[in-house]
């Protein structure tokens, strides 16, 4: 069994959106909203403040919260490495998986449908990377297979620090940011 | 003045946007309906390269069934490697930009009023070919000149100089790069180039001044930037602001605006005076170096602190790290570098800084860049000026060596030394990129002729008595690009997609008013592709290749000194001048001094301001997908000074100016990340124009606010950070 | 340490802060609680009532017709809530265990004939008229009161149902991590006693409403009028009226507990449910929420209903609109304080 996870590496993000761009040209993202999106922290104080930079989407939880509300069977989990997906003619919109999801990952399409990231399955099954992974011109993204130990993503993990997104959520967020 | 910062620069008739509005849908997706492949099925990747930015990176379009889908980075291309920068990812936002320009414009009443009629190109065309003549019959052909930005002006521009006129001027110069080429030449006797022959990948110690790589994004730049911090290269930055860059750095120094050359004096005394510069390599190539060491006993770290702000401690540990790295250690000379007026002169600070550390022509420093030898179409010769360029009148600037679009502006003004009638704008908007825009309309009122040739309603269009719609870079041919680079190359833009209206491509336009104004035989051919296959066929290559994959790469040439790359320089002694006798003659000072910027009003900041990576310049805001990603600017205020003004992050204000011009309203953006004397604002927003409906009036634009500019001696650049601001509540205004 | 942080995402109804429910959800909510309320109340009156009894009209009747009613409209309210409402079967192709709001819809589906059952069983003797013309009323009526399990049945059958959809309607709400004010199970018995105390404060005004004499608000005049007709002039005995008043102060006494309880929780729990306590105690949601819910919704008609039992006032309308307002405030402060609870918010950019 495969579970896909991203690795970001924040040192080299710059974060000039390019995933975010590319993300709406690949999946027709309407105009006004996000399936990814760029968020800069902050801390300390000026000349010394530290920046992170980083692109940021759905988690694509091994405990994923939207999934267990969800009343139609909409949000799933895909068999495929874990991919947290919705089945859009299942959607209802009653909005309960928005309210669920500690990184307010998901909107309403205006077609009426929950929408969210879907690591690209569509590229992904094709053997391609996703496509804000293959567009980035700083190489900080890194998609693949935690379960395989030689994968890009095992190693990064192994090798660097990192964190994920509000682990105190406890939603076992599978994106990675190398710090 | 204030009046001006309102004034409705520009409405397009109703007539052409109304008709030309986008059906308002509730939801738009990006995918654009296609002209010429609409019918056809399945997924067609068409190579060509973009024209987001000057960068010019291999780009492949792809359109699925029939419509326009996606570009990606065309993986042959050495300058993108097969990823593009957002504003490329994006790039079809600019051919669904409902705001676009659609059919040829002239105007009906008095300028500034407003009025438009739709034309054919025939009527257009000749409209302008015939005020064209009659300029030249009252005053010669060099009355008429032309403004032109990037690869896409290069047909307009055979036109004017076969039409006979030299004044031929782009901002990229005087009001960009001019002053770091200037510095180089005088120190190398050669230019970084575009793209800039800089060695990023291989530094082991980078330091960036005041430039912002990362929110910059020149696409090779950018990609060897994280290639040297994933390496974990050293990275050196100086910067009032504390860029992205400056978040990656073991170094930061948060540097008082407008001190920089103090500190690169500083800089370079620690390095000559403890001896860490490359002497071998300076004995070898370097000329008058002991007068240059003498010149910098005063410039001690101590000397520099209180000008500076950067303890002298740190100025001593930086240029140690420098020197522990060099000769791979790289001091990135930048690209817009018109900040304070002593523009040149810090440039070369810069280039004798490498040159101490001896980075020119060696690895992790400043390579030899190489071009294909592609021949020029055999054209008949140019008709021979009568009089010479009007730019800069007894080489009043002596080092300027490209001309001067501010030259232009003030011979149109004053008449001197001979009057300017007529101006061609092509695919820049000098009202955003000219400092003092009151001067630009001032000079516009002098003029018999105004042509803007653009795929947007920019500013300047708003002036203009004719608006020709150009295609965009998906719908056109345009001039091969081959590049001076790391390895040599050429590159086929062909169109993907058809023109949605009446627009042209700037080689049909070029050439079809070559012939009206009588000078067909300069067009000896008849379609641009067989202008292309010639030269391509000349170069020894294959243009079905070229059509095929985009580009053709050439045989790598040698890189360094080490490996073969010849280190001539062509300054007058042959050598990297330390001490420049050429500037001595001149009555410059030979080795950089030091001059203290000028403070502004006590409670004013000083207005700087740079680039975001989605957006270039002033043409991107109506790109559908662009503005999605910032759709208008804010002002950065440090954190503490925004506390004691009572604002917070989202707050609007209006800024104004040392002047009193007032700005658009803005939001606050109150952050850790920028000095209490300054603030910032991304270039390129609060436009003016009617026609750019999506843009109108979103954030405020840093052109308004530049009524003050300092004009480098030795070059002629227009610094722009001399205007000083106060932030007004926006309702009081 | 200064912290800013600042997302170039923008979606419609996230950003700046999540706000994707409106009035319906809390309309819906509060609607769904009442009707919790008057089954249980139904329920209960329907075990302890004699057959026949005049007794019936208000509880076991007039409730779940009413009650009947209501939830249909909350069920309307839920229906505009939905953006994507052409799918709206898809809620009855299956049954996700895990989901609150599966459960919710199943409960639904039989909260109504449970509700119907108990609006039939003592239907024809509240509305004669109606049991006139439809005959069949009488024989429903007549068979189910003729078998002693069955009414047994109705009445747990609508008390279970009821107490189920009580807690549902706050278990919909903590079911979602991700806001910390609804991260408490609390909010089930909360939103259920709730529902309880505006179901006893209803069916204690529609008691007012018929008392005969000067008592009565003008304006129930007309509305009685329409019913007499129907009823042929018989009137709910008055005497259950201090009954609902002492059911609605329990009710509201227990509620006030489990409110303090939950609010006790959340600032003993960590910073992000402090912060989310901080905008009912001090923040945005203060002013409504110390006045409409606790001030006017709660301690108010606790007194004045004391008062009533006291005897020192007449029954008025008075205590159940305040209770009722009290109820709706409730719902739509913690829906729309709850969206606004985050874990960690970041600020769009401009």
């Amino acid at each position: 069994m495969a579970r896909y996870v991203m690795v970001i590496d924040t040192r080299r993000c710059v974060g000039c959106m390019d995933c975010v761009v590319a993300c709406k040209t690949e999946n027709n993202v309407p105009e006004g909203y996000n399936r990814d999106w760029i968020t800069e922290e902050v801390r300390g104080a000026y000349p010394r403040p530290q920046l992170e930079i980083r692109s940021e989407r759905c988690n694509h939880c091994a405990n994923p919260p939207c999934v267990y509300c969800c009343p139609t069977g909409a949000s799933h989990v895909h068999a495929q490495g874990g991919v947290v997906l919705v089945t859009h003619e299942k959607c209802i919109g009653c909005k309960g998986c928005l309210a669920a999801c500690p990184y307010n990952a998901r909107f309403i399409h205006p077609d009426g449908y929950v929408d969210k990231c879907t690591f690209c399955l569509h590229r992904v099954t094709q053997g391609l990377q996703p496509a804000c992974v293959s567009v980035c011109p700083t190489h900080c993204m890194h998609f693949g297979d935690l379960e395989d130990p030689q994968s890009d993503v095992s190693q990064l993990l192994q090798a660097r620090a990192h964190h994920a997104l509000l682990p105190e959520a406890g939603c076992q967020p599978h994106v990675f940011y190398l710090t | 003045m204030p009046a001006l910062s309102r004034r409705r620069f520009l409405k397009i008739s109703a007539a052409t946007v109304l008709a030309a509005g986008v059906a308002s849908r509730v939801t738009r997706t990006f995918a654009a309906a296609a002209g010429a492949g609409a019918g056809t099925s399945g997924v067609h990747r068409i190579p060509t390269f973009c024209d987001l930015c000057f960068w010019k990176c291999g780009a492949i379009a792809s359109v699925r069934d029939g419509r326009l889908w996606k570009i990606e980075g065309n993986p042959l291309d050495p300058l993108c490697r097969g990823r593009l920068c957002p504003r490329g990812t994006g790039g079809i936002g600019a051919y669904s930009d409902p705001d676009r320009l659609r059919t040829p414009l002239i105007r009906t009443r008095e300028r500034g009023e407003e009025k438009w009629r739709e034309a054919t190109w025939d009527e257009a065309l000749d409209y302008i070919a015939e005020r064209m003549q009659r300029i030249k019959a009252a005053h010669g052909p060099e009355s008429l000149a032309l403004f032109s930005h990037g690869l896409g002006g290069t047909f307009l521009k055979h036109t004017f100089k076969a039409f006979g006129s030299p004044n031929i001027a782009a901002p990229s110069f005087a009001q960009c790069r001019g002053p770091r080429d200037v510095g180089f030449r005088l120190t190398f006797g050669e230019e970084v180039g575009s793209p800039e022959r800089t060695d990023i990948e291989n530094a082991q110690c980078l330091v960036l001044i005041g430039s912002h790589l990362g929110e910059n994004m020149h696409n090779t730049q950018v990609q060897e930037f994280a290639t040297a911090i994933g390496r974990g290269a050293s990275l050196i930055v100086v910067d009032p602001r504390f860029s992205v860059a400056a978040s990656k750095a073991k170094f930061y120094l948060p540097i008082k605006p407008g001190t920089d050359l103090a500190l690169l004096l500083a800089w370079m005394h620690v390095i000559v005076t403890e001896k860490l510069y490359d002497a071998d390599y300076v004995a070898k190539y370097g000329y008058g170096f002991e007068q240059f060491a003498a010149s910098l006993v005063p410039s001690t770290p101590e000397w520099a602190y209180p000008q500076t702000g950067i303890d002298p401690e740190t100025i001593r540990a930086t240029a140690r790290e420098m020197a522990r790295y060099r000769p791979a250690t790289l001091v990135h000379p930048g690209r817009h570098v018109n900040w304070n007026g002593d523009d040149a002169q810090r440039s070369r600070a810069i280039a004798l800084l490498n040159a101490l550390l001896g980075s020119w022509g060696r690895e992790g420093g400043f390579y030899t860049p190489a071009s294909m030898d592609v021949p020029d179409y055999p054209y008949p010769d140019y008709p021979k000026p009568a009089k010479p360029k009007v730019d800069n009148p007894d080489h009043r600037y002596p080092f300027a060596h490209e001309a001067l679009t501010t030259g232009i502006r003030d011979a149109t003004l004053t008449g001197q030394p001979y009057p300017i009638k007529g101006w061609l704008v092509y695919a820049t908007n000098l009202l955003q990129s000219l400092p003092n825009q009151a001067e630009t309309i001032k000079a516009i009122q002098q003029l018999d002729l105004l042509v803007v040739i653009d795929v947007i309603p920019s500013e300047i269009a708003g002036w203009a008595d004719v608006v020709l719609p150009e295609s965009i870079y998906l719908e056109r041919h345009d001039e091969l690009n081959v590049e001076l680079f790391r390895e040599p190359f050429v590159a086929l833009r062909q169109p993907v997609i058809a023109s949605p209206h009446d627009q042209k491509p700037n080689w049909w336009i070029a050439r079809k008013l070559a012939e009206k104004l009588g000078l067909g035989a300069f067009y000896p051919w008849q379609d641009i592709e067989e202008y292309l296959a010639y030269r391509v066929k000349e170069a020894g290559l294959d243009f079905a290749v070229l059509k095929q994959n985009g580009l053709i790469r050439g045989p790598r040439q040698p890189l360094y000194f080490a490996t073969g790359a010849p280190a001539a320089f062509g300054t007058p002694s042959g050598k990297i001048e330390f001490y420049s006798p050429q500037l001595e003659k001149a009555g410059f000072d030979p080795v950089p001094k030091y001059v203290p910027p000028v403070a502004g009003p006590p409670g004013a900041f000083r207005l700087l301001f740079g680039r975001a990576p989605v957006h270039s310049f002033s043409r991107t805001q109506s790109n559908r997908i662009l503005s999605d990603m910032m759709r208008e600017n804010a002002v950065w205020v440090n954190a503490g000074v925004a506390r004691r003004l009572g604002l917070k992050s989202g707050d609007r204000v209006c800024l104004k100016n040392q002047d009193g011009v007032v700005s658009n309203r803005i939001a606050v953006k109150a952050t850790e990340r920028i000095r209490p004397d300054c603030v910032y604002l991304v270039h390129g927003f609060g436009h003016t124009s009617r026609g750019l409906r999506h843009a109108f009036g979103k954030g405020a634009g840093d052109a308004q606010l530049i009524t003050r500019y300092k004009t480098d001696a030795l070059m002629g650049g227009t610094a722009m950070n001399v205007n000083f601001v106060t932030l007004e509540p926006a309702e009081a205004v | 340490m200064p912290l800013e942080l600042t997302t170039t995402r923008h979606n419609p109804g996230i950003d700046p802060a999540l706000h994707v429910w409106g009035w319906e959800i809390p309309v819906y909510l509060f609607l769904g609680g009442l009707v919790a309320g008057l089954m249980i109340i139904a329920g209960v009156r329907l075990l302890l009532v004699q057959p026949r009894e005049r007794q019936a009209m208000v509880c076991c009747t007039i409730g779940p017709l009413v009650g009947l009613t209501l939830l249909s409209l909350g069920m309307l309210a839920l229906f505009l809530d939905l953006s994507h409402k052409l799918y709206v079967w898809r809620l009855y192709l299956t049954f996700e265990p895990t989901s609150p709001m599966s459960w919710g819809s199943w409960i639904l589906l039989l909260v109504y004939p449970a509700l119907l059952a108990n609006t039939l069983t003592h239907l024809p003797e509240t509305v004669p008229a109606a049991a006139k013309r439809f005959p069949v009323l009488v024989t429903i009526s007549d068979f189910i009161l003729a078998r002693p399990r069955v009414v047994i049945g109705i009445g747990l059958g609508n008390m279970v149902l009821g107490v189920a959809l009580g807690l549902y309607t706050g278990i919909l709400l903590s079911a979602l991590p991700a806001r910390p004010l609804w991260n408490t199970a609390i909010l089930g018995p909360l939103f259920l006693f709730s529902g309880l105390s505006t179901a006893a404060a209803l069916l204690h005004a529609i008691l007012v409403m018929s008392f005969k004499g000067e008592y009565r608000p003008a304006f129930a005049d007309f509305l009685l009028s329409a019913l007499a007709r129907w009823s042929h002039g018989r009137a709910p005995d008055p005497s259950i009226a201090p009954l609902l008043s002492q059911a609605d102060n329990s009710f509201l006494t227990v509620e006030l507990g489990l409110l303090m309880l939950f609010l006790i929780g959340m600032v003993t729990s960590a910073a992000a449910s402090q912060q989310a306590a901080a905008l009912l105690l001090i923040g945005p949601y203060a002013a409504p929420f110390w006045v409409l819910v606790i001030g006017l919704g709660i301690l108010t008609p606790l007194l004045l209903q004391f008062l009533e039992l006291q005897n020192r006032i007449r029954h008025t309308l008075a205590p159940a609109v305040l209770v009722l307002v009290g109820g709706l405030a409730l719902r739509f402060i913690l829906v729309f304080a709850g969206q606004e609870s985050h874990w960690l918010r970041a600020a769009s950019l401009p």
